[in-house]
């Protein structure tokens, strides 16, 4: 692999995913997210990595399941219609806390929608788009290289809290051409799931640490014995009917995201000091933004920028710390209008939300944000 | 009463299981669990996959490793294992609705990869847990809660369907031949490929008391009236084999295994 490459962002997701240890692919072609296919494709037989291209999308995130249950870092990634197929068995990796990530390089919707046009209408449908409650971890890059260091930090976070984690990238991120320098990662930078260290004859496998909440987990032909279900399960990993044992797993599924809300949560920030305006963006979004911002200082309006680097879980407290000191809050997104209301849940009122909505299947330019910072200002 | 061996075998602190009475799966199990020992398997190295329904509580029960997963995927789960670490014995046990309905993509691709897995297909004509709704494989004029006037879709032929497919390894047997349904575990656990072991088995509970088979034992003398070994249909006429279910071995043949074609690209690639 070379040090400095020109690659697309799905290559840099691909080369990334590989850099982190993944050792196994599986899923289902969808445009725009093929070439990470392609390339885990090529490259798993060179590392005695695993491809399989499955027969659907709901195969493609089951094989990559059972895959980390034996012990391979696993990832898939789809769009669209594909998401919504994988929802079903994201649940069941939820359940039984089976690390695995998830790309989703987002495309116009509903349905087939746009298949080759840019849309960030997935946003919530990654929070919430199984059924039933769940902590979510969602990253969303906004360059090629964040494209490679944030697939290595996702599958860092899926091994250590043990659940899928996603990344929304996009349709122009994926496409698009950009200098990426491959920092070298030495061991102590990619994490591996916690194992049991007690005998299988003692192992359970869903008691966790009262410290961090997280069970170790075990791989299938490692001499242990556990059992696996989408069921809701008490410690041993079986199914039950005990309101005491079901509220236990459930409030430690949610736990053990919120009690490292902190460590997770990843952001970025431009002119906020003095900043009366800000625009808060992410993925491709985020680029027209910050352009739109600095020619706004250019022109000397006190306009600031927000990034959130993980969508979920949102830098709510940290929104609010600025929402004190600002008076408009600019949110340009490619759908309907979803992360804003994450932010005026965020900001409670502090500062006016302002939404911005473009659906056409093209990207903002600059020049679309600039105005509504002039017509705020 | 069930050997020790094959009672070390079992999770029996979980017992009693949510089967009914006389219900046809502990008989697959059983049946399942001696081909196991018989073949001198380690429990964690032995991999059982299950869907949703009556039948995917096995995985539960068999004290190995195991996974119960979400409708009719399982083989999808089981791919991934098994490619991830092919040294593993992986068995897939799965229900009619699992196999030829929702499942019923992951069945026929998982037969066409020719991959290293064995089913059991626990073919009882019905949904049994959600209350006795009509399945792919429920006959025509049968009554469900869905087909309160009677069945009028054709059903599945699973083996037939297998076969078409590409699986090396496809037998039929019922619960009224438990030794037959072992040693067809057995050959299909032995069998360097995909294989299908169907066994028909019933659901008294909600198939049965709406078909005239009420009592489990209604219908263990309905499998021995009306099945037909396959030497011997092969000599029957059309005719003759109307209304009855013809057992035994349809496909035994060597072809490429996914995982050694892979494993054997993979050095390929490697040089």
């Amino acid at each position: 692999m070379p040090e400095v490459a020109f690659w697309q962002g799905n290559e840099a997701i691909a080369y990334g995913a590989l850099a982190a240890g993944c050792r196994f692919f599986g899923g289902y072609p969808i445009t725009p997210s093929s070439e990470i296919a392609e390339i885990m494709a090529e490259e798993l037989p060179k590392v005695n990595g695993r491809f399989i291209q499955m027969e659907d999308e709901i195969a493609g995130m089951a094989a990559v399941i059972g895959a980390s249950i034996a012990g391979l870092k696993s990832l898939t990634a789809t769009s669209g219609p594909g998401f919504s197929l994988k929802q079903e068995n994201l649940g069941l990796a939820y359940m039984a806390e089976i690390p695995v990530v998830l790309v989703d390089v987002m495309r116009g919707g509903p349905s087939t929608g746009l298949p080759t046009k840019i849309a960030q209408q997935d946003v919530m449908q990654a929070r919430w788009g199984t059924h039933g409650d769940h902590g979510t971890i969602c990253y969303s890059p906004a360059s090629v290289q964040e494209c490679y260091d944030i697939t290595v930090k996702a599958f860092n976070a899926a091994e250590r809290y043990r659940q899928p984690v996603l990344i929304l990238s996009d349709e122009v991120l994926g496409h698009m051409r950009e200098k990426v320098v491959m920092k070298k990662l030495d061991p102590t930078q990619l994490v591996n799931r916690k194992r049991p260290n007690v005998v299988p004859e003692k192992f359970i496998p869903y008691l966790a640490d009262p410290k961090d909440d997280l069970p170790c987990m075990a791989s299938f032909g490692d001499g242990y014995r556990w059992h696996v279900t989408g069921l809701t399960h008490n410690d041993w990993g079986f199914p039950t009917n005990n309101p005491e044992e079901i509220e236990k797993k459930m409030k430690r599924l949610m736990r053990k995201i919120d009690r490292f809300r902190d460590d997770i949560v990843e952001y970025e920030t431009a002119f906020t000091d003095d900043a009366e305006i800000l625009v808060l963006a992410y993925g491709s979004v985020a680029r027209s933004s910050l352009s739109a911002v600095n020619e706004a200082r250019s022109r000397g309006i006190k306009a600031g920028f927000f990034r959130p680097v993980t969508l979920w879980p949102f830098p709510d407290k940290e929104v609010e710390k600025l929402a004190r000191k600002i008076k408009t809050i600019i949110v340009p997104e490619l759908n309907c209008g979803q992360m804003v209301l994450e932010v005026e849940r965020a900001v409670h009122g502090r500062s006016k939300v302002v939404a911005q909505s473009l659906v056409d299947g093209e990207l903002f330019k600059p020049d679309q944000i600039f105005k509504v910072i002039e017509e705020v200002a | 009463m069930p050997g020790q061996e094959v009672v070390s075998w079992l999770r029996t602190r979980f017992f009693p299981h949510i089967w009914c009475p006389g219900c046809g799966h502990g008989i697959i199990m059983h049946s399942l669990l001696r081909a196991l020992v018989t073949l001198d398997k380690k429990q964690s190295e032995t991999v059982i996959a299950s869907g949703i329904g009556c039948s995917s509580r096995m995985a539960g029960y068999i004290d190995a490793c195991t996974v119960h997963t979400t409708h009719g995927r399982s083989l999808g789960f089981a791919t991934g294992i098994k490619l991830a670490k092919p040294e593993l014995t992986v068995i897939d046990v799965m229900g009619d609705g699992d196999c030829s309905a929702i499942g019923g993509n992951h069945f026929i691709h998982a037969c066409r990869r020719n991959i290293d897995i064995t089913a059991i297909v626990m073919n009882n004509n019905i949904y049994g847990m959600t209350g006795g709704q009509a399945s792919p494989t429920t006959p025509v004029g049968s009554m469900a809660t869905t087909t309160p006037y009677g069945a009028i879709d054709p059903s599945f032929d699973i083996c037939k369907l297998a076969e078409g497919a590409g699986a090396s390894y496809v037998a039929r047997t019922s619960i009224a031949n438990p030794k037959q349904a072992e040693q067809y575990i057995m050959k299909g656990i032995q069998k360097k490929g995909f294989s299908v072991i169907e066994v028909l088995t019933h659901c008294h509970t909600t198939f049965g008391r709406r078909n005239n088979r009420k009592t489990p034992i209604d219908n263990v003398n309905f499998f021995k009236a009306n099945t037909v070994p396959l030497s011997k249909a092969k000599d029957m006429c059309e005719e003759d084999l109307v209304g009855k279910i013809v057992i035994g071995e349809f496909v035994d043949k060597d072809v490429p295994e996914y995982t050694a074609q892979y494993l054997s690209l993979i050095e390929r690639v490697r040089g």
